[in-house]
């Protein structure tokens, strides 16, 4: 008896809660078309249902580390276990970004969040990313419309990533090190989403590359310009991860060496 | 008078040094292939199937020359998707001459006479007698010529080579003119709008969110036409655009040199001048693909790490009347890597 009575309950709290939430939202929505003509940063839309589910993701999954209402936890340990940043006004995109590359739920407190298989179904992220977004106003996801890219400039989105991201990714988008153990990781397995949403959010130690520093046709031509290297055949043999001097030369200096070497030991032995 | 560098007329002394020579030697122990009539066969068997195996690969670069599309690609575990001319051309064409040199090797260590031999040579220096008819020659044709008893000859010949290298210095002089100022000068000036490379797009303080970056150039940069210096004026006067919070900012190059937490750096590493925008937004640190120096742009750009000496310089940045970022002034040091005349380290 007692215990159907407090389930109802919480389930009757959930509904009052995501209906709070969703006029919130949808005012604040409201409220921020008013004032700015094109809100780039604007709260997601989602079903009462979705909120829900989303809100009960959180509580289970994330809200040991980012609190209770995403407040954030401040570290109890030097490791940075069980702390966590708050996700009020990390907006949808991140969220999307990070659990959709299986950055989130984090393993292990380590020196950066490794990409692996995502832990949830695409819907439960969505459900998460629209519930995370009703805590503050936040980047948004691209449309299907921004991530079209037909019309896209190969050729002028080749020279923005040659400016502005070689530097971290490398110049085949493989990625390469930064201090501490962190990395910029490689773009052959991001998506045209997961692009976007890094260069609107700026995880980690990524910068943010706002729509009014790249407007989302200069971020469609980057996209395609990684598109175009995913697929780029390669012409020669090994290509040694295409991380440049470093790896080739390792390779030279111990494989192509040694293979000398052997050789001319195999030259030089005396037969018996 | 030869001194062709080969084998003497060995008298009988040399005979016997070649005796006491061979003697010295570890006694010759036969290989396997000299004493084992199918070793021997085994072996020749090797070094033809080597030969004929290079023949192979030669023909098979022949059919793969003509019958493999030159775009053609095709996947190879390890490798990826590759060329498959390419790939084809260069592995016949490398085992063809691979195996003629492992064959040859393959046949001078097993089937080759490899018997130990002395040989005697002569001595490299010439004998007393040659040594002494060469002083006489040179004595007597020194005094044929003249030279010490004719001084104007001399002197003039003298005076003539000695200056005939001078014109090589003279030369150098086309290496000029000295940079002058060029070094100390960069297209930022006062008032000059900040524009977003390389959309040139010019960038208002609200354009550049807290944690974020766009690299960016002077406005004035892509009139400047590629006669007239455009790759060397881009590579002086790139520079980035950072924004933190302003409380975040521990110190700056100089007062109020940023525009409420948009911070404005030289692109150019001080160290030999890489183009350098690893920014780890968290941090505020800046590093250096190349060398990995590290500047913490929070902290007026002072190296932290790395083999850089100096500071990455700071460009002081306002709005103009429109509401654009633009810098208050050009660069109050030089940017880029040292040089001779910038006076300090």
């Amino acid at each position: 008896m007692k215990k159907r009575s407090s389930r109802r309950r919480s389930l009757a709290a959930g509904v009052l809660m995501g209906g709070a939430l969703l006029a919130v939202g949808s005012g604040y929505a409201v409220v921020s078309a008013e004032t700015t003509p094109e809100p780039v940063v604007a709260i997601a839309e989602g079903s009462i249902e979705q909120l829900q589910v989303g809100r009960q993701l959180f509580l289970e999954g994330c809200s040991s580390c980012h609190g209770l209402s995403g407040q954030g936890i401040e570290s109890v340990n030097a490791t940075g276990g069980n702390g966590g940043p708050s996700l009020i006004g990390v907006g949808e995109a991140a969220v999307d970004f990070q659990v959709s590359t299986g950055r989130m739920p984090l393993a292990a407190p380590e020196a950066q969040a490794p990409r692996k298989d995502p832990l949830y179904t695409q819907e439960e992220i969505a459900a998460l990313a629209a519930y995370v977004a009703t805590l503050g106003p936040g980047p948004v996801n691209p449309t299907e419309e921004e991530l079209n890219l037909e019309e896209a400039n190969i050729a002028e989105g080749g020279e923005i990533f040659r400016t502005n991201c070689t530097q971290c990714h490398n110049f085949a988008g493989s990625g390469g090190a930064l201090t501490d153990g962190q990395y910029a990781p490689s773009l052959m397995n991001a998506t045209k989403e997961q692009i976007w949403q890094a260069m609107v959010t700026g995880p980690q130690q990524m910068p943010i590359f706002s729509n009014e520093t790249l407007t989302p046709e200069d971020k469609r031509n980057l996209i395609a310009y990684v598109e175009s290297l995913k697929v780029e055949p390669n012409p020669g043999g090994l290509d040694l991860g295409r991380l440049g001097p470093v790896t080739e030369g390792l390779f030279l200096w111990t494989a192509g060496l040694g293979f000398l070497i052997v050789a001319a030991i195999w030259i030089g032995a005396k037969v018996r | 008078m030869s001194h062709d560098n080969l084998p003497a007329q060995t008298s009988q002394d040399e005979q016997a040094a070649i005796a006491a020579a061979t003697a010295a030697l570890p006694a010759h122990r036969p290989r396997r292939t000299d004493v084992d009539p199918r070793a021997a066969r085994r072996a020749e068997r090797q070094i033809a199937l080597m030969f004929l195996g290079s023949a192979l690969m030669t023909v098979l670069f022949i059919v793969a020359f003509v019958v493999i599309p030159v775009d053609q690609n095709v996947y190879i575990w390890g490798f990826g998707t590759v060329n498959a001319s390419n790939i084809a051309l260069g592995v016949t064409f490398g085992l063809a001459i691979l195996l003629i040199g492992t064959g040859a090797i393959h046949w001078s260590k097993k089937l080759m006479n490899e018997k130990e031999e002395v040989q005697m040579r002569h001595s490299l220096a010439s004998t007393p007698q040659d040594r002494e008819s060469a002083i006489e020659a040179f004595d007597t044709y020194s005094a044929d010529s003249g030279f010490a008893q004719r001084p104007v000859i001399r002197r003039s010949l003298i005076t003539a080579m000695a200056l005939f290298p001078i014109p090589m210095v003279v030369m150098l002089r086309d290496l000029g003119p000295l940079p002058g100022t060029v070094l100390r000068e960069t297209l930022w000036q006062k008032g000059s709008r900040i524009v977003i490379d390389p959309t040139e797009r010019p960038v208002r303080p609200s354009d550049l969110p807290i944690g974020g970056l766009i690299s960016a150039m002077p406005a004035d940069l892509p009139e400047v036409q590629h006669e007239e210096g455009n790759l060397n004026a881009r590579a002086k006067a790139a520079i980035i655009l950072v924004r933190m919070e302003p409380q975040e900012i521990v110190s700056q190059q100089g007062e109020n040199w940023d525009y409420g937490g948009i911070l404005a750096f030289s692109k150019i590493c001080t160290h030999v001048g890489c183009p350098i925008a690893l920014y780890e937004q968290r941090s505020h640190h800046l590093l250096c693909p190349c060398h990995q120096s590290t500047f913490d742009l929070a902290d007026s750009g002072n190296v932290v790490f790395g083999p850089a000496a100096r500071r990455l310089p700071q460009l002081p940045i306002t709005i103009d009347p429109e509401g654009f970022l633009v810098a208050v002034d050009g660069f109050a040091e030089p940017v880029g890597p040292s040089f001779w005349e910038r006076g300090d380290a």
